[in-house]
């Protein structure tokens, strides 16, 4: 049920896109879901990310993964224990841009029956920095759409992705490395018994979502004659606020910018947040300076203890036949 | 017939059969099987009154009936409402997860039980799932499509089965892509919990106790003196020296605070002499304090408010006696707190000084304002300084290891320092395999509260990735010997060790340091200071003098 209602409602929403090319709903698909797309995710995301930083960090408590900075005759690491914000920077830049943490990742395994092994594994790596990178390049190839003229870094991104230049449109390399990491990540979600087991429905809904944008994407360039001078006019126009619905614009295009719609006002309300999230993990973003400088806890409150004047009172006796020292006799 | 509370109760071979498939039933469909050796005996009520906490009562975990309060349902919510206003931690942790599955085979529970509900992802779920129901959107619309649940008893009781299989040791959140750091869930879960009433009393009752007379182990003042009296008795038995043992000596330079697990039992008393060796030959003027008789923190195990009530008494004392700054022992948990929430907590101490090493004369600038150090970070300074007579070779019988425990390594980061001194004082070091130390280190499988008998079966499966560990360097390398520098560690891994890999013996560090240290005035050394006799070096053997190079 986690797998085939997530699928079928992809599927569903991209059949409703279609409505976009029916007379008179161009309007609705083709400027108002895009439009309250955008302002749900800017608003969504902007609330989730105020909601979270409105928690204050009440300790410190980075996650060490390398050796603190102690005695100066000790080599320190500087990015897996950060002391200075610049040294946390570079931590997060790792973990953001290289998915440091999860190049660690390991697997399991018993040999003979005995003995536990631990054997590097790449494969979750590579499958979420090939969807990450892919999907990042592929929106900035998509400004050649939003822009006129086209900035040089969406041309010069767009002339590296097409270096093969195989085909006319010429095929993208990220095209291609997005649809078979989506379909990856979906497969091992599904293949390996343990991530299938913990998987909920809200798993798979932006895997389908992003599967069926990738593949729609790429029937849009590839595979069926789009008015690529229609969508650029559209997009444009939406940039202007001034949103003119050309009436060449094809179904599938409609199916394709429906579905976006939908991420976009899905993605802060779902586990997709952790975009933002990321650059907020206290055990991540902060510098292990905790005995050097004095963490602040906003709501730090007195609490009840038992004063050394209330213990010594009941054992003054003892600790005065055992010989040690007492504030009052 | 040995008892489940027992480790002779578990054939290794069924232990080893571990099944890490999941069954086919989904996990909120499975209700949690409470059986002997997994779960530990709920909190006494005399404890629960003594720190004033609610709904103290006696109960037992098999009972149908728990006794929550009435109103049980709003208390839970409300305190996550609370709990997620006031960490951010909780809350994004809450938010972020994508399920993954990178830290499901990293859980030393999940490694030796092939539970799933021990992945850390699902650990977390079973509080995410209600959060999800009745603090989100999505899940107050559309439920259990959107991955929430009902609060019921049962998941109460799912809650308590769960987080007291946890030691909160951190090792998933190397792993984690979010930094998502399963102890902050943990400590949460068992913070809610701890609002019915719903403790454990192999936790509670050493917080009972630390809190009215200052360690765990309810020890009076007296019997503190007692016990340090009689351990100089086997150092001068040892090694022909009488130490002195000043306590709560008003204008010392230094308060030393240790885990009071290691003023009892084996091989923590080995430990708790080696201090004192090691002050009395540096004529450290220091003193013990009977009020602050702990640095261990069982708090941390209970409640944020807990850990901050027996916390305090370090700082406070502190100035009481009117010492310059404080030096820690070798415990693990203890300075996950030192480091992470005593400054914070019950700070600043603007009363003490930077630590500076009188034999020496480093100052511990990334301590300035703690003004707390670490056993290890003093000693190695010691040691690079030469300040210290080490004759390795002593521990020549003795090939060793090194376990990294959880919180010096994933919250503190101290890694070369305890591995300079044993360097040091040993000739013999071998590391065990890369994915299993330092920030990858596994857990002894009895930390966080978990350390008691009852817990047997889940001690032996959470110490199975370490065990196994050992047991591959005792067999490649003829290991002998583990050292670990963590007072539960002391207590916990040598069953671990005694079950996984029969022959390793686990030490302090400060034991292999005592053992390696030529005193002033020192008889000559037949025997160690577990008075075992040294071998090679039999009573009536001519002992070339060692040189003071």
């Amino acid at each position: 049920m986690n797998v085939l209602i997530p699928l079928v409602a992809v599927g569903g929403l991209f059949i409703v896109g279609f409505l976009g090319a029916v007379l008179g709903m161009g309007w609705i698909f083709g400027v108002a879901f895009p439009y309250l797309a955008v302002a749900f995710f800017l608003g969504g995301l902007s609330y989730r990310v105020i909601g979270w930083a409105n928690s204050p960090v009440p300790f410190r408590i980075p996650t060490t993964c390398g050796q603190q900075k102690s005695l100066p005759w000790i080599k320190r690491q500087r990015i897996e224990n950060p002391h200075s914000t610049l040294e946390v920077i570079g931590r997060m830049a790792l973990e953001v841009l290289c998915f440091r943490s999860l190049l660690r990742n390991t697997k399991v395994e018993m040999v003979d029956g005995k003995r536990l092994v631990y054997a590097t594994d790449l494969s979750l790596w590579i499958g979420a920095m090939a969807m990450h990178w892919s999907f990042l390049i592929i929106l900035i190839r998509h400004l050649r759409f939003f822009t006129n003229p086209v900035p040089y870094f969406a041309t010069f991104t767009e002339k590296l992705d097409g270096f093969m230049e195989i085909g006319l449109p010429v095929f993208f390399v990220t095209t291609v490395v997005f649809v078979i990491a989506v379909a990856y990540l979906l497969y091992r979600r599904l293949a390996i018994s343990q991530v299938r087991y913990i998987s909920l429905l809200g798993d798979y809904f932006p895997l389908f979502l992003l599967l069926g944008i990738g593949v729609s994407g790429f029937f849009l360039r590839h595979l069926t004659k789009t008015d690529v001078a229609a969508v650029k006019e559209l997009a444009l126009s939406w940039t202007h606020f001034a949103p003119v619905v050309p009436e060449t614009i094809s179904p599938l295009f409609f199916g394709h910018l429906f579905l976006v719609s939908v991420l976009l006002a899905y993605f802060p309300f779902s586990k997709l947040a952790h975009m933002a999230g990321v650059f907020l993990s206290p055990t991540r973003n902060l510098a292990n300076t905790n005995r050097e400088i004095r963490h602040i806890n906003p709501w730090n409150y007195p609490v009840k203890v038992h004063t050394y004047e209330e213990y010594e009172d009941e054992l003054r006796e003892k600790m005065k036949t055992a010989g040690i020292p007492v504030e009052r006799q | 017939m040995a008892k489940p509370d027992e480790p002779e109760f578990y054939e290794k071979e069924d232990l080893l059969k571990v099944d890490w498939k999941p069954p086919t039933k989904g996990w909120m469909d499975v209700p949690v099987d409470i059986r002997p050796g997994t779960y530990i005996y709920p909190g006494k009520a005399k404890n629960l009154k003594i720190l004033d906490l609610p709904n103290a009562r006696d109960w037992a975990v098999t009972d149908q009936d728990w006794k929550l309060p009435a109103d049980w349902k709003t208390t839970i919510l409300d305190g996550m409402a609370d709990r997620l206003s006031k960490y951010r931690s909780f809350k994004l942790f809450m938010d972020v997860c994508v399920r993954c599955g990178a830290c499901a085979d990293k859980c030393h529970f999940f490694i030796g039980s092939g539970d799933p509900k021990n992945m850390p992802v699902l650990r977390a779920e079973l509080l995410r799932s209600i959060y999800r129901k009745d603090f989100t959107a999505l899940g107050k619309v559309f439920g259990k499509l959107a991955g929430g649940r009902e609060l019921t008893e049962d998941v109460i009781k799912e809650w308590f089965y769960y987080f007291y299989q946890c030691t909160e040791c951190r090792r998933c959140s190397v792993f984690c892509p979010y930094g998502i750091d399963t102890a902050e869930i943990t400590m949460m879960g068992r913070e809610l919990l701890g609002l019915l009433g719903l403790y454990v009393n192999w936790v509670i009752e050493p917080v009972a106790n630390c809190f009215m007379v200052g360690n765990h182990l309810g020890i009076q003042p007296h019997g503190l003196k007692d016990t340090l009296e009689f351990m100089a008795d086997d150092i001068e038995e040892a090694t022909g020296i009488r130490v002195d043992i000043p306590i709560n000596k008003k204008g010392a330079e230094i308060l030393f605070v240790t885990p009071s697990g290691d003023f009892v039992a084996e091989p923590g008393i080995f430990t708790c002499m080696s201090y004192m060796l090691l002050f009395h030959e540096l004529g450290l003027d220091y003193t013990w304090s009977t009020y602050a008789s702990d640095g261990g923190n069982f708090g941390l195990f209970t409640s944020h408010e807990t850990l901050k009530r027996l916390n305090a008494k370090i700082y406070t004392e502190a100035k009481r006696l009117g010492v310059k700054w404080i030096l820690g022992g070798e415990c693990g948990h203890m300075w996950r707190v030192i480091h992470q929430y005593m400054d914070t907590m019950t700070g600043p101490a603007d009363f003490l000084e930077v630590p500076k090493s009188p034999m020496t004369g480093t100052v511990f600038e990334h301590a300035r304002s703690t003004k707390m150090i670490h056993l290890m970070e003093f000693t190695a300074d010691l040691i690079r300084n030469n300040k210290l007579k080490l004759d390795p070779s002593r521990n020549d019988h003795i090939t060793v290891t090194f376990h990294d425990s959880c919180n010096p390594a994933r919250a503190m980061g101290i890694f070369e320092e305890p591995r300079y001194v044993i360097r040091s004082v040993c000739n013999n070091f071998v590391e065990m395999p890369e994915n299993t130390i330092r920030e990858q280190t596994f857990c002894c499988g009895g930390g966080a509260g978990l350390g008691t008998d009852e817990n047997m079966e889940m001690r032996l499966r959470g110490g199975m990735p370490r065990g196994n560990a050992v047991r591959y360097v005792q067999e490649q390398h003829g290991v002998n010997q583990m050292a670990a520098m963590c007072a539960i560690d002391r207590a916990t891994l040598t069953t671990v060790a005694d079950y996984w890999a029969p022959g390793v013996k686990v030490t302090g560090i400060s034991e292999l340091v005592a053992n390696a240290m030529i005193f002033t005035g020192e008889k000559k050394r037949t025997e160690n200071l577990r008075l075992e006799p040294i071998p090679g070096v039999a009573e009536d053997d001519e002992v070339e003098a060692p040189s003071d190079e």
